[in-house]
């Protein structure tokens, strides 16, 4: 069974335009979520009802910082590969598809950028 | 131009089989954790606004409503978490016959229950009291 349009056949990509290293991507955060939202789950826990202080002193741990970072970062991009693969098979005609895997992105890039700043300011305290 | 005969994403073809419906559910729980990371950047950004919009949001995460959101986003992690590795075994190639698909699916229902009730009975037991 032929599976590709002509048009696909010629550019040679698939539905993502760069199929293997979008596959690949998704698969190495996902390995590397793993350890990470666990550790995540774990602190959450031991943050139950803390106020600020106890925040502030939890972030300001350099460990933990550097985990959140590697979370928010990681978390935003699987978030955003696995979005788009959602679209690709749900949203229809090109127009469409293209405007929503740029809001994904975008929106990916702004609530990921605001987390990493976020707890950096909370880490080094203003 | 007429674009050949494709094929459908397996659950869009099949009677809904316990395998099927696991799969289905990889792709909501994902796309309600994306959903969450909302919740994750409000609780995030209201620390660098200072102690009063932290313990704002911290009261809102803690409140029944807030605490019913986050016990479903404990269980759809947990689940995608576990069902993720499922995949990540079948992409290694390994349990992708149809006793360990079933086998599997079984251990990531358990295992990630199992770890929702955990979490929350630690959670209780860290906050004190009910
Ligand atoms: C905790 C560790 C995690 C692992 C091991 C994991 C694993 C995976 C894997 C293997 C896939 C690809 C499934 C496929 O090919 O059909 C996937 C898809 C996805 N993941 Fe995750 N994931 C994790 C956490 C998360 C988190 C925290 C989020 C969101 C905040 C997320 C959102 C998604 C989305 C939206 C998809 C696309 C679903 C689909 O295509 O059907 N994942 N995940």
């Amino acid at each position: 069974m032929e599976m590709r349009s002509p048009l696909g056949r010629v550019r040679g990509l698939g539905s993502a335009k760069d199929g293997v290293a979008h596959w690949w991507a998704q698969r190495v955060t996902a390995v590397a979520l793993v350890p990470l939202t666990l550790w995540f789950v774990v602190s959450v826990v031991s943050l139950v009802g803390a106020d600020y202080a106890a925040y502030k002193a939890w972030v300001g741990m350099q460990g933990n910082l550097v985990l959140l970072v590697l979370l928010i970062v990681i978390l935003f991009h699987h978030t955003q590969l696995g979005l788009q693969v959602v679209i690709e098979d749900y949203v229809h005609g090109e127009a469409a598809k293209v405007v929503s895997l740029m809001v994904i992105k975008f929106t990916v890039v702004l609530l990921g950028a605001s987390c990493v700043l976020a707890v950096l300011r909370v880490s080094f305290g203003t | 131009m007429k674009s050949g005969n494709r094929p459908l994403s397996p659950f869009l073809m099949y009677r809904p089989q316990f395998t099927s419906i696991l799969s289905i559910t990889h792709r909501l729980t994902g796309i309600a954790l994306a959903a969450g990371t909302l919740l994750f950047t409000y609780w995030l950004t209201s620390a660098s606004y200072g102690p009063e919009a932290f313990a704002r949001a911290q009261a809102l995460i803690g409140s029944v409503f807030g605490r019913l959101l986050l016990f479903g986003w404990t269980l759809a992690l947990f689940y995608h978490l576990c069902n993720g590795i499922r995949h990540l075994a079948w992409d290694a190639g390994w349990g992708f016959e149809l006793p360990r698909l079933k086998a599997t699916g079984w251990v990531v229902i358990v295992v990630s229950i199992t770890l929702t009730f955990l979490s929350w009975a630690a959670g209780y037991a860290v906050r004190g009291g009910a």
